[in-house]
């Protein structure tokens, strides 16, 4: 093949003592697509974004562009070395046209007015080059996810860009975008565009991808050529071990399973959740599956007291009780993980320590109102090691860790209140493989402990894997539940059917 | 490959230990700067004024003197602080401050009840405190706006009280923490009792702050509101509670106030002292979006503020050029803090 178009050497980039990037070699040439894969927290966000100008990486590598030794610094770094980068979330204005998109920050002007006639006729060669449907001064808020893509697209070869980074380009797209993006892939890596193609699907990368490279843990640990391509190989780089050890489920439901716990009758939000009813035994694992909008964390703000509910009542060991606050709710010993940890979840400018001690700090307290900083510290080293949360101290900003210890963390909080009821909502978004399975072995223990736990996870294989039970919504009502029994696993397809209202067509 | 994963743990996990423990001195010495933060710019103002002023400013009266101007603003700063951390803001307290003087020295004429008339000024203030917390906790409106609107009204209120008259009561009980002091070594050593009053209010704030249950929740609420409620934090009583503390120590400061002058006008006293208590929590290194900053920090702003006033008339700048300079010390001030702060900001 002809000289590389980019190459990295040794690059790597730590964060509060935390290597996100050990030493990574990448070599990318024109005209390839270069498939770029790993897990969440692998570093393929963060190698981007040192291409891109947003990191500076630690000392001691080196990148060069076609041979040529660069650094690549500030907001503008990676666009005048000859790189841009689509992100998962477009980076345009919605309130501009498609043309001052492209130029935005090189606008055309004559004695500082604007010029926006000459930059209409700038981008319209490069729009129907891209085979786009729409005008220059169409308003980028009246386009099309997959439009906007093009626009996006436009913006990089009107920046006369030599490395296209496209981070998980088909995850907003319908299925005929998708496979309009793939044929001007093609076009642009005929035209002699090196593309790196960053996506978790592997059809994308069987159809798109002359050399995939999998990163894990920061680390390069392998690179494969199209005929090395294939998805047993791939799964074991990323993951580092067999797949079916990975999901850790020792606890026997039949044997702990005795009362129900958690009783939630009628449930009704009036709005997105129509009167559900679901229990939770002792010792189980029920997992909560559906779509995205059948209103499964509805259902979980309602049982917790987070959102007001127009009907249903809740029981508690075949107690009525009544919760009308998530503070509330942590008094009655049920426990709520929010998918959304960074908004809904963490304290990310204070401490380690007093993101897990929140909740019980008042418990704790010395004459009902003086923090017990002895009692703190030795919860919150309980939970580091316990958990195994990876961090410099206690006393670090929770804002500075790993998305999976970061996790671990909201649980520790959670966890402090020793909960009869835990419920998970998707406990492992945005959390690298080894925390993942770290999270699943932590609710198989509480589990043997004794409590009820309600998992919501749009993740099948892992709700498969970790569940004795699964109840599935759809369209804000329970549209079934899937039971584990002794000759019928549960499986993705009996999950799928009830989700999307095809088991009707079954029958 | 994955194979020996296992064997290449070790050093690995080495290497990380050696890192966390370099990162943890670190940590300590950003600690430590941001814990210093503006006490180094205090320091070269004083030295500065006092080679300028040609050795008058470090000498014990005019010491005195500067610690007994910082005091009234100090407290109200205190009370700022709060209401900042939890990222809301406090305009009315320069008008609280009037009320309650105003509502102290009418209640002092009075013969019998007289000796009352120092709590009557912190329950005026802590009122209209917990006024301005219900308005922002339960009915959910934006401080800015409440305040602003209690700023004029209860301003209104305080010449209401004297019916838009100074009022005087050159023997009103007490008068002492507003002109005496407390001795420490006889004949050497005395410190305002104005200044000791600020300086236990700093000291109580603190312990509040970083040594209560509410003190945490207070930065969880400013740190991430919606995090606070799902986390079981009655947000709706922090704020109260901030908004009552601000009031409160408003209230206190128109007690000073009142005893050092024996005398309070509705219309002129308290005026734009909301600006001075803001900027020395701002000063001080306090997050405007709340969540970060400590009380330390506002008692050196607040010095700040006095020692600039102080220091400016020592040297003999006209009083109009006091303002431009005050102006641009507080805006270079801060851009040295954020150009200070790059370095520990997150990534």
């Amino acid at each position: 093949m002809n000289d590389p178009i980019l190459e990295m050497r040794g690059v790597s980039k730590s964060f509060f003592g935390i290597k996100a990037l050990r030493a990574v070699d990448l070599t990318v040439y024109a005209g390839e697509v270069h498939a770029l894969m790993g897990e969440n927290g692998a570093g393929k966000s963060t190698l981007m974004k040192i291409l891109s100008g947003a990191y500076r990486p630690d000392p001691g590598g080196e990148i060069r562009i076609e041979g040529h030794p660069v650094r690549i610094e500030g907001p503008l770094g990676g666009r005048n070395a000859g790189i841009s980068i689509i992100y998962q979330e477009l980076s345009l204005a919605p309130n501009l046209s498609v043309a001052e998109n492209i130029y935005l920050g090189r606008e055309i002007s004559h004695s500082g007015m604007l010029a926006r006639g000459e930059m209409r006729d700038g981008v319209g060669p490069i729009l129907k080059r891209l085979g786009a449907d729409f005008l220059p001064s169409t308003l980028v808020a009246h386009l099309s996810m997959g439009q906007r893509q093009l626009v996006e697209i436009a913006r990089a070869l009107h920046a006369r860009s030599k490395i296209l980074i496209m981070d998980e380009p088909t995850t907003a797209l319908s299925a005929g975008e998708s496979a309009r993006l793939f044929a001007l892939i093609r076009q642009l890596r005929a035209e002699g565009l090196a593309i790196i193609y960053i996506s978790h699907r592997m059809d994308e990368v069987y159809a798109l991808g002359d050399r995939v490279t999998v990163l894990r843990d920061g680390r390069l640990v392998g690179s494969l050529d199209k005929p090395e391509i294939r998805a047993d190989t791939i799964v074991r780089l990323m993951v580092g071990r067999d797949v079916s050890s990975f999901y850790k489920k020792d606890h026997d439901p039949d044997a702990g399973r005795g009362h129900p716990v958690l009783a939630a009758i009628d449930m009704a939000d009036g709005h997105r959740v129509k009167g559900c009813s679901l229990t939770v035994h002792a010792s189980e694992v029920v997992g909560l599956a559906g779509l995205i909008g059948a209103g499964r964390t509805e259902l979980a703000h309602l049982i917790i007291g987070a959102a007001p509910k127009t009907s249903g009542r809740l029981e508690l060991e075949g107690q009525p009780v009544e919760i009308r606050s998530p503070g509330e709710a942590l008094e009655a010993g049920i426990a709520y993980l929010t998918e959304d940890r960074k908004a809904l979840g963490l304290f990310l400018d204070m401490s380690c320590l007093d993101n897990i001690n929140l909740a019980v700090l008042g418990r704790d307290a010395k004459l009902g109102w003086f923090l017990d900083r002895d009692k703190a510290r030795a919860r919150a080293d309980r939970a580091f090691a316990g958990l195994s949360i990876r961090a410099a101290n206690v006393g670090v900003p929770a804002g500075g860790l790993s998305g999976g210890n970061q996790q671990k963390l909201l649980l520790s909080r959670l966890l402090a209140i020793a909960p009869r009821v835990l419920i998970l909502d998707e406990p492992t978004r945005g959390v690298d493989v080894g925390a993942k399975s770290e999270i699943y072995s932590i609710i198989d223990n509480l589990a043997k402990a004794g409590t009820a736990i309600l998992v919501i996870s749009s993740d099948l294989p892992e709700i498969i894997g970790i569940c004795d039970r699964v109840v599935v919504m759809r369209a804000g009502r329970i549209a079934g539940e899937v039971t584990r029994g002794a000759n019928s696993p549960l499986t993705q397809e009996d999950i799928m059917a009830l989700a999307t209202g095809m088991e009707h067509l079954d029958a | 490959m994955p194979d020996n994963g296992a064997s290449q743990a070790q050093p690995a996990a080495t290497t990380t230990t050696n890192g966390a423990a370099a990162e943890t001195r670190r940590q300590r010495v950003r600690v430590l700067i941001s814990a210093l933060g503006m006490l180094p710019v205090l320091l070269i103002l004083c030295i500065g004024f006092h080679f300028l002023s040609e050795g008058r400013f470090f000498t014990g009266q005019n010491l005195g003197i500067v610690l007994q101007q910082a005091a009234v603003n100090t407290v109200l700063a205190a009370g700022m602080t709060f209401v900042i951390l939890t990222g809301g803001i406090d305009l009315s307290v320069g008008s609280i401050l009037a009320a309650s003087a105003m509502a102290g020295l009418t209640l002092s004429k009075l013969p019998e009840l007289g000796m009352l008339w120092l709590p009557a000024s912190l329950l005026t203030g802590l009122g209209f405190g917990i006024v301005n917390g219900a308005l922002i906790a339960l009915l959910r409106l934006p401080p800015f706006i409440v305040t602003l609107g209690s700023l004029t009204a209860v301003r209104g209120l305080a010449r209401l009280l004297g019916a838009d008259t100074t009022v005087f009561n050159p023997s009103i009980p007490y008068a002492f923490i507003g002109n005496g002091s407390l001795t420490l070594v006889p004949g050497v050593a005395s410190i305002p009792w104005l200044s000791v009053i600020a300086l236990l209010v700093i000291l109580l704030s603190w312990l509040v702050l970083r040594r209560t249950v509410l003190g945490v929740h207070i930065y969880a609420v400013g740190g991430n509101e919606s995090a606070a409620r799902l986390a079981g934090i009655k947000v709706w009583a922090v704020l109260i509670f901030v908004y009552g503390i601000s009031g409160l120590f408003a209230g206190l400061g128109g007690a000073m106030q009142a005893a050092r002058l024996y005398a309070a006008n509705g219309l002129q006293l308290g005026q734009s002292y909301e600006l001075d208590a803001i900027t020395a929590v701002i000063l001080g290194g306090t997050s405007f979006v709340g969540g970060i900053g400590s009380i330390w920090g506002t008692l050196v702003g607040a010095l700040i503020i006095a020692v600039l006033s102080n220091g400016l008339i020592l040297v003999g700048v006209s009083d109009i050029w006091q303002y431009v300079i005050k102006g641009l010390v507080i805006i270079g001030a801060v851009a040295l803090d954020r150009y200070r702060l790059q370095g520990s900001a997150r990534t």
